[in-house]
């Protein structure tokens, strides 16, 4: 999928990958795609709830050779 | 968007294992766009100075596991005896068990305390210092990091009855 930027939060645990991915979606417009690479199987949750949480929408999450990622759409 | 929520957190014990939950908390909050205001008294004073010396003390703990972070997974698995009654007057023993946590969080990819009270001011949490224990254990407002306020329970309780979330740790 198409994304306009990425963030990789491999080895990092919680609560780094919400803070790092705030840090990195503040600095983006409002309708772009910012992709989330983690490692940290409790960011399965935490991103999902961070992002409802602030009007941000996971459009769509994955997993694969031990990593999660997940495309986080801005709110406005 | 709806109304911001707000936290309020008493942060009252500095030791290591104890100053992570105010900051982990209290930076997740502000980044999921929470008003948040953590107030800091009796023990919880020294983790608003410049260095934080934190440390952990197995003796108190009597459920901490004491396991090693590094070694064969086998060896790292082996939650190791140790009775209280010669953990609690060894000298050096919190040092080792303060060593070896530090390692294990910085293995596992967990921020040291200090890297979350950064974020936390960066994402603007409000850090309260209880002016109370202040005087009662003998800090200035200079043994403090910039930004720290300072306030009294009634300060504390005028947020925290408008408060969503109230902790106390």
């Amino acid at each position: 999928m198409a994304h306009d930027d990425e963030i990789d939060c491999s080895g990092m645990n919680c609560p780094l990958p919400v803070l790092k991915t705030k840090m990195k979606i503040d600095g983006m417009a409002a309708g772009s795609t910012l992709k989330v690479i983690t490692t940290d199987p409790g960011s399965c949750q935490d991103i999902p709830a961070w992002a409802n949480r602030v009007g941000h929408e996971v459009v769509e999450t994955g997993e694969g050779d031990g990593k999660f990622w997940f495309m986080v759409k801005r709110g406005e | 968007m709806a109304e911001r929520k707000k936290m309020a957190l008493i942060a009252a014990q500095g030791s290591l294992d104890w100053a992570y939950p105010p900051f982990i908390l209290a930076s997740t909050g502000a980044a999921m766009d929470m008003d948040v205001k953590v107030f800091f008294t009796f023990y919880g004073l020294p983790l608003l100075k410049p260095k934080i010396k934190a440390k952990v003390t197995p003796a108190a703990n009597p459920a901490m596991p004491m396991k090693m972070p590094f070694g064969p997974k086998g060896f790292q698995n082996i939650d190791w005896p140790m009775p209280h009654a010669i953990t609690g007057v060894m000298p050096g023993f919190d040092t080792m068990a303060t060593g070896l946590m530090k390692k294990t969080f910085k293995k596992k990819g967990v921020a040291t305390i200090t890297e979350l009270r950064d974020m936390c001011v960066m994402l603007g949490v409000e850090l309260i210092a209880c002016q109370m224990t202040m005087d009662v254990f003998g800090f200035e407002k200079e043994d403090f990091i910039d930004g720290v306020t300072f306030g009294g329970a009634a300060a504390f309780l005028d947020f925290a009855a408008e408060a969503d979330i109230q902790m106390f740790m």
